[in-house]
């Protein structure tokens, strides 16, 4: 048998290596939708990540009791139930992000990076190792979003921990004319074009691979 | 009936759910390295978002709400679309091996199409009656079509144009995208709902 992967590898591949933005392009419509402003960023990529960790968890520990038949919608009934409780979660103590998300929190079952890491990982390994995973490629998804929203929001909008005035940061200074079009679909689709090509020189010069 | 030609009309040009809305971006990355291949997912999606929203509409309608199990929705509706997308694969398969062949492959993938959950979803949000979803359905399944071969035609050229090593790929296909969300916002204002 194959050596087996740590448990530190099986963490950390999902945050650089197998980064499910970055690398593998996967989950893009929330990338895309949500980043004009970096709050909103964060808080769809936690939500993701709750849904990844607990979905993982389910999976494997059903993993010999699915029929291999019906195991896709198996994986979707389970991301489902945990999406359904995240929206409740969100629109009862978050009230304002689940306003600012819309949609696109119960759009998170058909994320593929969940189903994704579901059927290639949590499917065929033991509950802690499916956790790991899931935390690992959860704050990969996060980090994604992290740096697509800041890069939208300061050159887009200004500003940090926007749009609530309370938190808001203006950056520099009134006289700032923002370049409005990042903060527009056209401009996620160029940032985040741009972002990867960043991504790819750089894993190229360190040689990750 | 006016407002059915601008809901029509709205989600392909201007609220267009590839390039304005965001959904159904993977496979608008996916299957737009080919003008064949961009066509047959379009007409695959044309068909099942549409017969989507209806079932998911009168479910939601006749079933979920007078039951009070609104909270299930997302449940009912991804699976209605799972279940759903399996059927027109049997059905197709027999009455239609041409078209079948056509689309098979394009079938199984649109399940995980947010595209289609999201009209679904947004159908009833917005509290549009049967028909207003219906033609929802129709417009934003076309808008998706149209940027899918849009962008399928802009793609096959890219593919031989010389560029930095780094940009190569998706890079290019996200900004190349990007540029054509642009000029799509030219249509911003010209229909209101």
């Amino acid at each position: 048998m194959k050596h087996k992967p740590s448990y530190w590898q099986e963490f950390t591949k999902g945050i650089l290596k197998e980064n499910p933005v970055l690398v593998a392009l996967l989950g893009m419509c929330p990338v895309l939708g949500v980043t004009a402003f970096v709050v909103n960023g964060v808080g769809m990529g936690l939500a993701a990540a709750a849904v990844l960790i607990a979905s993982n968890l389910v999976v494997s520990l059903l993993r010999n009791l699915i029929p291999p038949q019906v195991r896709i919608p198996c994986f979707i009934v389970v991301i489902a139930t945990f999406v359904t409780i995240i929206e409740m979660v969100l629109e009862a103590f978050l009230p304002v992000l689940y306003e600012a998300l819309g949609v696109f929190v119960p759009l998170i079952v058909v994320n593929c990076v969940i189903l994704g890491r579901a059927e290639a990982f949590a499917s065929k390994n033991k509950p802690l190792r499916a956790v790991l995973d899931g935390v690992g490629s959860g704050i990969g998804f996060t980090l994604a979003l992290l740096l697509l929203s800041l890069v939208r929001e300061i050159i887009g909008q200004g500003t940090i921990l926007g749009p609530d005035p309370e938190t808001v940061i203006h950056l520099f200074g009134a006289d700032f004319e923002p370049m409005i079009l990042f903060a527009q679909p056209a401009g996620a689709f160029i940032a985040l074009g741009l972002l990867l090509a960043v991504v790819n020189s750089v894993y190229k010069r360190f040689n990750i691979k | 009936m006016e407002k059915l030609l601008s809901i029509f009309f709205i989600y392909i040009f201007i609220d267009n759910f590839v390039l304005q809305r965001f959904f159904g971006v993977c496979p608008f990355l996916g299957v737009s390295r080919k003008m064949e291949t961009a066509i047959g997912m379009s007409m695959a999606v044309v068909f099942v978002m549409t017969m989507a929203t209806l079932v998911t509409w009168l479910i939601y309608t006749f079933v979920l709400v007078p039951f009070n199990l609104a909270f299930l929705q997302i449940v009912a509706f991804i699976l209605i679309i799972a279940s759903l997308v399996q059927l027109v694969e049997i059905v197709l398969r027999k009455i239609s091996p041409t078209l079948y062949q056509g689309l098979g492959i394009f079938l199984p993938l649109i399940t995980t199409n947010c595209a289609v959950l999201a009209v679904a979803l947004l159908a009833v949000r917005q509290e549009f009656s049967l028909l207003e979803s219906v033609i929802f359905a129709i417009g934003a399944s076309l808008g998706f079509s149209l940027a899918l071969v849009i962008m399928a035609g802009i793609r096959e050229r890219l593919e031989l144009a010389e560029m930095p090593d780094v940009l190569r790929g998706s890079a290019v296909t996200l900004i190349t995208a990007g540029i054509l969300s642009l000029a799509f916002l030219g249509f911003k204002g010209i229909i209101t709902l």
